[in-house]
């Protein structure tokens, strides 16, 4: 059993400081994605959710470029990407896919010419590569505590507004019968998830920042029809699928082709899509075959607030 | 600026711009702006697992963007739309991290590739932009009527007996077709852009669809062109003129469309509410 479990777990993996540091920050990013990843899910936002994700790399590359800390750029150019969405966004689905859509396009104009200046002046094509792609395994451990403050901030708002959010997520006329300040509603919301995108894309890079947001919430919504328990199952699944992630990546160093170590990110995006499969087959045995899940955790979140 | 090393350039930018125009205009009645977004990101993994195996990126890009379409088609019908782009798209970046950490590339030509580069279009490119071009703007032609009606009033068209879901097929291969003709001048990162500004700057000066259509693909020959000039004259990237100026077409527009309600207003109600 020992020799086994030493084949699937080398030694040396948890005494190294950069697997560490990855399990724990990738951790705590997985759940806090999770949680929040759940009302993404729930409200529709997917893609909103992806592009504050890609719009950080305009941030960290004009960080990059002003000589600034990243973490100030990706957060604070999230948090301007997200104002604007909801500036410009129109109440229609639709009209708020379009204004994200918008957003991102100029974001990520803007993100070439930094980078290009940030090529030309100081050098640093690399840059282009650890923004877009980053990985778990060269956070430097100095922003730990800063992305774990920053992150817990946000998920502190999804939890305040846990009732507010949820109301308003499946039905914003009865919210707004209800009392609910839906538009405010949905902006800290928006805020919410900029913070915490732009701080997970900073930190594990876009891919997995979007893969742990939406894929995790996406299994979990399938599976469990109550808002709550989805949030809870969201959050395990994604710290699974990371945690597996960073141990396959850390084996995968003596796998063919070269001793090189294939990405967290591969592993982790692998993983996530397995699960969102699995749960197909699960999700349907427990529910309806025509209705969504994210329809009826909405309608049963429905009944019991009213 | 028009020498003959530029004039190749000057074609396929062409060619895209009306594509993306057109293409475009569909990608906003239907608000998919998502799909066209994830599918060029997603194609670029393709293109990073051709240079890895040797063959030619186009086909790598081609590939990469047919499977990811198709694979948001076949998702899309179990579950959510958005939930089932992000998923595609991630799969297929996560795929492309792991090429890229295999090839032994290096990252200018990854920059190249995901921003869009003026000077990399070769002779040789133009001859498959050209068909691809002809094949995605004659598929929207003879897809016209039932794309619009299913864009409109999906209920409508069903009941007309389009099948929206075999639409969202063909229109999704359009779009995959579309990106990876046009991701090697303007990049993975801002074709998307361009298929979306335009048409969406277009909806608001008209709502005669057919108008629509023909202003949004002047607005993107406008917007590429003074990219590329811009870009040739500056040296900063054509990825960053061709996202500020989508963006500020977009904003002419929805300011020209505020301008013409409030007149409107004041008026009679009568004309009101263009949006």
């Amino acid at each position: 059993m020992t020799h086994l479990l030493r084949s699937i777990v080398e030694p040396g993996f948890l005494g190294n400081q950069p697997v560490r540091v990855a399990l724990l920050v990738g951790g705590l990013v997985a759940v806090v994605s999770g949680i929040v990843g759940t009302f993404t899910v729930l409200r529709g936002q997917a893609f909103a959710g992806h592009a504050l994700a890609d719009v950080g790399a305009t941030g960290g590359s004009g960080a990059f470029l002003v000589g600034i800390n990243p973490l100030f750029g990706f957060v604070g150019i999230g948090i301007a990407a997200a104002g604007v969405m909801e500036l410009i966004g129109i109440r229609r689905p639709r009209g708020r896919d379009l204004a994200t859509g918008i957003v991102l396009g100029a974001g990520l104009g803007l993100a070439a010419l930094f980078l290009y200046l940030d090529a030309t002046f100081s050098n640093t094509t690399g840059a282009t590569i650890t923004v877009l792609f980053g990985s778990m395994f060269v956070i430097s451990s100095s922003l730990v505590p800063m992305i774990a403050a920053l992150s817990l901030l946000a998920l502190a708002v999804v939890l305040v507004l846990y009732r507010q959010l949820l109301l308003s997520s499946v039905s914003s006329d009865l919210a707004f019968a209800r009392g609910v300040p839906v538009r405010l509603t949905g902006v800290l919301y928006l805020l919410a998830l900029a913070v915490a995108v732009s701080l997970s894309a900073l930190t594990i890079g876009a891919i997995l920042s979007t893969a742990l947001l939406v894929g995790p919430a996406a299994t979990a919504l399938r599976l469990t029809a109550r808002p709550g328990m989805a949030m809870i199952l969201s959050a395990l699944i994604g710290l699974a699928a990371t945690w597996l992630g960073v141990l396959l990546s850390f084996d995968s160093f003596y796998w063919p082709p070269r001793q090189h170590g294939w990405p967290v990110s591969f592993f982790v995006v692998s993983l996530i899509f397995v699960f969102y499969l699995m749960a197909q087959p699960l999700g349907r045995r427990s529910g309806s075959r025509t209705e969504t899940s994210g329809n009826r955790a909405g309608r049963t979140a429905c009944s019991r607030a009213s | 600026m028009f020498s003959s090393f530029m004039m190749d350039t000057w074609t396929v930018a062409t060619i895209a711009a009306m594509v993306a125009g057109v293409v475009g205009f569909f990608i906003v009645m239907r608000g998919s702006a998502f799909v066209a977004d994830a599918v060029p990101q997603g194609a670029f993994a393709g293109a990073a697992g051709a240079s890895l195996i040797g063959i030619n990126t186009l086909i790598g890009l081609g590939v990469f963007a047919l499977g990811g379409a198709l694979g948001i088609g076949w998702l899309g019908r179990r579950s959510r739309h958005d939930v089932a782009t992000a998923l595609a798209l991630v799969v297929m970046l996560g795929l492309g991290a792991l090429f890229l950490s295999m090839s032994t590339e290096y990252a200018p030509e990854i920059y190249a590739l995901l921003f869009g580069e003026v000077l990399g279009v070769s002779a040789s490119e133009v001859a498959p932009v050209a068909v691809i071009g002809a094949a995605c703007i004659g598929a929207i032609i003879v897809l016209y009527r039932p794309l619009l009606l299913s864009s409109v009033l999906p209920e409508l068209g069903e009941a007309r007996g389009v099948r929206s879901h075999r639409i969202e097929m063909c229109f999704l291969v359009v779009v995959a077709l579309a990106t990876s003709m046009a991701l090697p001048v303007v990049g993975a990162l801002l074709i998307f852009s361009l298929m979306i500004g335009p048409p969406a700057a277009a909806r608001s000066f008209t709502d005669n669809p057919l108008l629509a259509m023909i202003l949004s693909v002047v607005i993107a020959l406008v917007t590429v062109w003074s990219a590329i000039a811009a870009s040739f004259l500056w040296n900063w990237p054509v990825g960053f003129f061709v996202g500020s100026l989508g963006a500020v077409s977009y904003a002419i527009g929805r300011g020209w469309a505020w301008w013409r309600s409030t007149r409107a207003v004041r008026g009679g109600p009568r004309q009101a509410l263009a949006w």
